[in-house]
């Protein structure tokens, strides 16, 4: 019988909140920007691109999965990194999940800025990196949303971080790979208090980000 | 001496509209320009043209002598020396004291500077008290006047002013007004263009006043002559009250 024990208990949940939490703020840290190009910026086609990335709201964590393993496995492209069931492998696969979300919901959030604080900002002077630097920051409340739903999706994502982590005890399980694990194994009173303590987990980041989201800027 | 603000036929079109079209006027250092005209006459979109926020189909604009190509890093630096209060003005999501600072910030201005410009501002506005505040908890009035000294702070070369007391009452347009008077006697060369509604205003603060009238410049006069004696008929009747906008 496999029972996750308390040690293993802490290390899974710790190994889970890095995961998600690399995940997350890498994803942020290009979905953001590239959100903030596609809704401030005038183009050619750009409705074309927002429909894409609201299209890959949905893309399956396990495609995500699949899409690093070959790359990553021994005879792919980037094999020799050897990184195939490592955290940095979970973490890739899942920034890709997260990068779709945040940027579509920074260009909702920036589409959104009133009008006049746009005009407001160009007439007063501003560049225009300082307008669309500006306008995020009027958005702030909307790109905190975006980084909460992007580790929404991956704190509970089990299809990629199986795939390419592999679910190696004390290496690579994650509180979702562990609560399969106990399913299948017929621990359901573990798999349950696993759940638990993943709710507990997101509640506790939910909590922190709702903080920074509704501190007010001055 | 050359003008501060030229505009040679400068036309401007969205689609199949004619906004302004093929406007000249000149503004003189130290020249208060009032634009005055009927609803829709292309008033704010000449401001919008001189302010290098949009550029114009035909024409050519020059600031201080200068020829300005829209996005050119000319243009950028005219920009920098340009003030402009819109119609409707907008704080940012931040404190008061942070609104203020905001102009001189993408200035480059060094934070010691800005602090003492900021604090000097402050007090004139009488909102020291509350610099920490949400800008946005400011009355219709306050935000008006914090949103002038935003656009005068950096101490511009030019102002630009679009219906800026439109909507308030006679006390905050007072205030309001003495503000562009403080701003235009800290220096001799400040050129300043007005666009208003308002003819009562346009002749108690302007030197020169212009009619635009579907999208054209009608005729551009000292203030005493345009209010007294036009030239053109439609001036004659617009300042007359006669011209239903």
């Amino acid at each position: 019988m496999v029972t996750t024990t308390g040690l293993e208990l802490i290390e899974v949940t710790l190994l889970s909140l890095y995961v998600s939490g690399m995940a997350t703020i890498l994803g942020s840290a290009i979905g953001i920007p590239l959100g903030a190009l596609i809704g401030l910026k005038e183009f050619g086609g750009k409705g074309a691109v927002k429909t894409i990335t609201y299209t890959l709201y949905g893309f399956p964590p396990v495609l995500s999965g699949l899409f690093v393993y070959y790359i990553f496995s021994r005879t792919g492209p980037l094999g020799d990194f050897g990184i195939l069931f490592t955290p940095t492998a979970m973490i890739i696969a899942e920034t890709f999940l997260v990068i779709p979300l945040v940027a579509g919901i920074t260009i909702t959030s920036v589409v959104e800025v009133d009008k006049n604080i746009k005009e407001t900002v160009r007439a007063m002077g501003a560049s225009s990196k300082q307008t669309i630097l500006t306008v995020m920051r009027e958005a702030w409340v909307g790109l905190v949303m975006a980084c909460m739903v992007g580790f929404g999706r991956v704190i509970a994502e089990v299809g990629a971080a199986y795939l390419v982590g592999g679910n190696i005890d004390g290496k690579t399980r994650v509180l979702t790979t562990a609560i399969m694990l106990e399913t299948r194994t017929g621990n359901f009173e573990w798999a349950m208090a696993l759940g638990a303590v993943l709710l507990s987990v997101a509640l506790c980041v939910f909590l922190f980000l709702r903080l920074i989201q509704e501190r007010e800027m001055l | 001496m050359k003008p501060t603000i030229e505009l040679r036929g400068v036309t401007r079109r969205y689609k199949d509209v004619v906004a302004v079209r093929d406007a000249s006027l000149t503004a003189m250092p130290g020249e208060i320009l009032g634009i005055v005209g009927p609803s829709g006459a292309g008033k704010s979109t000449l401001l919008r043209l001189v302010d290098l926020l949009e550029p114009p189909n035909e024409g050519e604009l020059f600031i201080e002598g200068e020829a300005m190509e829209f996005s050119s890093p000319k243009a950028a630096g005219a920009r920098r020396r340009i003030g402009m209060v819109l119609q409707r003005p907008v704080a940012l999501n931040r404190s008061v004291r942070n609104n203020l600072a905001y102009s001189l910030r993408i200035r480059g201005a060094d934070e010691e500077e800005i602090l003492g410009k900021v604090d000097q501002e402050l007090k004139r506005l009488g909102l020291a008290e509350r610099s920490l505040k949400n800008a946005k908890t400011l009355s219709g009035g306050e935000m008006q006047r914090l949103c002038f000294a935003r656009a005068t702070i950096f101490d511009p070369d030019i102002l630009l002013l679009d219906e800026f007391a439109a909507n308030l009452d006679p006390s905050n347009v007072s205030l309001l007004e003495n503000q562009l008077k403080s701003f235009i006697s800290t220096g001799s060369n400040k050129t300043v263009m007005i666009v208003t509604h308002n003819l009562f205003q346009a002749r108690r603060l302007c030197d020169k006043v212009a009619l635009m009238w579907d999208g054209r410049v009608i005729e551009v006069a000292d203030k005493d002559k345009f209010f007294q004696n036009p030239d053109d008929q439609r001036t004659a009747e617009f300042v007359k009250g006669e011209v239903v906008y």
